[in-house]
């Protein structure tokens, strides 16, 4: 890696007088998991090679409260949004991206009436919008004609309506998506949502990401594209499961892009 | 005398539309023993839902051969009502074909319910054959053992037999037009019954009359009967489809409820200037119960919900849990409101309309804890409910109950729970620790 990442946060800018264009929401996954780390790298690395004014939280972030909500503790949840509202507030944030669907589930949907009105932005549709106005450009070259499977999460796709923003950044790659029998609003959970992800699944004849892999690999696909930490954790899981690690990759849309440009 | 069939007629009437209004009555008590819930917003959007759900059966169609068989039901059910109408008048009035008068009109309205009769008995038929004979995997799941079985085929019976009622009453009119029988006047047109009339040539003008009444008189105590067997039945979907779709819910599938009480509680606590020690005012309120373990701790619409469901399990069929062999099924829990709520609805009949503890709940009694936790939240059942019904609603509902009425989340998520409160994130990373990620190569 040629150049450190250039990760302002908010204190630091807020102390400069300045304002950046966006806050990146991070999250805990994105945060504190290793796989998820290197998602969040890439998109700041995109971010950084097209000059996007942003800055993050940093040690000001704190969890949304989504698997508190979802685990039924709304009390939990209320506490996590209400503190979170007041630092967003603060710094007068009006828009924020992220690149995890249940922090942009949560903060889009739920802080709202708790008195956090913000425009919400995932960051398939961010790094779209940058595509659409020239901000940031995209070749093919790494991709091309790669056989790519994009799985829609749960909050983003069916939670939100959002469905065309990742599929049209892959198909910029010059890659060939290829769909699975479920996808969109028929697109299967990986399993992780509703706070599965931190507990063990119920008794049953198999795991959710097992079955929602077995789909994936029927597209025999070069490529398992995800739009969520969990998502892809649970994917990257899977694969390991069929022992295909060593021929399909797990990746979010943000390092196939920063892939691309070779970042 | 000669005013007996029609007293005969109007008692029968009264008595089975009676019957059924006082169901409705019940019905509509237990749906209002649920919470107040502020549905009263955007009424266009509400409209334009039902009339393309409900009235445009635009969700039905997901599933093209399920979808096109149930638009020919419904349309044959709603259309041949018509003709309802007209038998109506003629019993209370001892006339009959009293529509004869519409000429060119009413023929080619009794030959469209001729053919949408046969279109209703050929795609009953067929759903026959795709619930006993392909046996499809959605209707054998465990919640559907029973009377649920039972219902779904008898359904198809009923309506099986009345459209067949129907084509012999015209079928038998319709030779007794040929004979130019007294009383029988010369109208409407039969394309289907002339065929079936044909097998009636050897009848004598009496026999065929016999027939013919006989058809008829069974045929409208048969629509009373199915009116009545609504309440009893998941076939009240035919009505409460379309106040369930009104109702259903606007706005992001992800965005759940935030609970008012808890807002209250969490802004108070946050507020510096609050007073902790201040005794609380007058008009406190007593602390509401956070979630459900009942059905009355569950909102109207909600409950609305539970009668609405028709069983056809397209929400079990597209659930993860349900797909990879976990007992939870979003169709039984919709059951299992119903059948609770229903449970409720007798203790308050046989207690003058209070209710006395009896000893159960939804919770536990019914829906079991192992269901709630294998949910992950993906709203894969809500998406595919043709009648806009939220099953997860309720499941988030009880699970609220589980966490914050008696703290029995399972441990790994009350460890992750304590995580979020200690650290501010799921897993027990210091929050210092948050940016570490910006300086690792």
């Amino acid at each position: 890696m040629a150049d450190a990442l250039k990760v302002p946060t908010m204190a630091e800018m807020f102390a400069a007088g300045k304002k950046p264009e966006v806050l990146f929401w991070v999250g805990c996954a994105g945060s504190f998991d290793d796989r998820a780390k290197k998602i969040t790298k890439a998109f700041v690395k995109i971010l950084n090679k097209a000059n996007i004014s942003f800055a993050v939280l940093g040690t000001e972030e704190s969890c949304t409260g989504d698997p508190a909500k979802r685990a039924g503790n709304e009390f939990l949840f209320q506490m996590q949004a209400v503190s979170n509202i007041e630092v967003l507030n603060a710094y007068e944030i009006k828009k924020i991206v992220t690149a995890c669907p249940h922090c942009f589930n949560t903060i889009k949907n739920e802080y709202p009436g708790l008195g956090g009105a913000y425009e919400v932005v995932h960051h398939t549709q961010f790094l779209k919008e940058l595509l659409n106005e020239g901000r940031i450009s995209m070749e093919g070259g790494t991709f091309k004609g790669k056989r790519i499977t994009f799985h829609d999460p749960c909050y983003l796709g069916r939670a939100n309506g959002v469905y065309e923003a990742p599929r049209e950044l892959i198909q910029k790659l010059d890659a060939e998506l290829v769909e699975m029998k479920n996808c969109k609003q028929k697109g299967l959970c990986c399993g992780a949502g509703g706070a599965q992800m931190f507990k063990e699944p119920e008794k049953g004849n198999k795991d959710v990401n097992i079955e929602r892999t077995e789909q994936a690999l029927e597209t025999t696909p070069d490529i398992i594209a995800a739009g969520c930490p969990f998502c892809n954790t649970m994917m990257t899981d899977g694969v390991k499961n069929k022992e295909k690690e060593s021929e399909i990759a797990v990746m979010d849309i943000a390092e196939l892009i920063a892939t691309a440009e070779d970042l | 005398m000669q005013y007996l069939p029609n007293i005969l007629f109007v008692a029968i009437l009264v008595i089975g539309i009676g019957f059924f209004v006082k169901n409705l009555g019940k019905l509509r008590r237990n749906i209002l023993l649920g919470k107040e819930v502020d549905v009263n917003n955007n009424k266009p959007t509400r409209w334009r839902n039902m009339a393309l759900i409900a009235l445009g059966q635009s969700k039905m169609v997901v599933r093209p051969i399920a979808g096109l068989l149930h638009i020919i039901v419904y349309l044959g059910f709603i259309i041949i009502n018509i003709e309802v109408l007209e038998i109506i008048i003629d019993g209370i009035f001892g006339t009959h074909r009293i529509f004869a008068g519409l000429g060119p009109v009413y023929d080619f309205l009794i030959a469209s319910f001729e053919i949408l009769a046969v279109l209703v008995i050929v795609a009953v038929v067929v759903f026959w054959v795709r619930r006993n004979i392909i046996r499809l995997s959605r209707f054998f799941k465990p919640e559907m053992k029973g009377w649920p079985k039972k219902d779904g085929n008898l359904i198809l019976y009923i309506e099986f037999v009345l459209m067949l009622l129907f084509l012999t009453m015209n079928a038998a009119d319709y030779s007794l037009q040929q004979m130019n029988a007294e009383h029988y006047l010369q109208a409407g047109s039969f394309p289907v019954s002339q065929y079936i009339s044909e097998l009636f040539g050897s009848l004598s003008l009496p026999n065929l009359i016999l027939l013919e009444r006989t058809a008829w008189w069974l045929h409208i105590v048969g629509i009373l009967f199915f009116l009545n067997y609504l309440y009893y039945s998941k076939h009240l979907h035919i009505l409460l489809a379309f106040p369930n779709t009104y109702y259903g819910k606007l706005g992001p599938k992800g965005q759940f409820k935030n609970l008012e009480a808890v807002t209250k509680e969490v802004k108070l606590m946050l507020d510096p200037d609050a007073d902790p020690f201040a005794a609380p005012s007058e008009d406190t309120e007593d602390p509401s119960k956070f979630g459900a373990s009942d059905v009355m701790d569950l909102n109207w619409v909600q409950l609305l919900n539970a009668y609405t469901c028709t069983e056809c399990g397209r929400c079990t069929n597209e659930c993860p849990a349900n797909q990879t062999g976990k007992k939870l099924s979003p169709r039984k829990i919709m059951m299992d409101t119903r059948d609770r709520l229903e449970e409720v609805g007798k203790v308050l009949d046989a207690n003058k309309g209070e209710f006395k503890e009896d000893g159960k709940q939804l919770l536990d009694d019914y829906i079991t804890r192992e269901e709630l936790w294998a949910c992950t939240s993906c709203n894969a059942c809500v998406e595919a409910c043709p009648v806009s019904i939220d099953p997860l609603s309720i499941i988030m509902d009880m699970r609220q109950y589980l966490v914050m009425e008696q703290s029995a989340a399972p441990s790994d998520l009350n460890n992750m729970m304590g995580n979020i409160e200690n650290n501010g994130a799921p897993w027990p990373f210091n929050q210092m620790d948050r940016l570490n990620w910006s300086k690792e190569s």
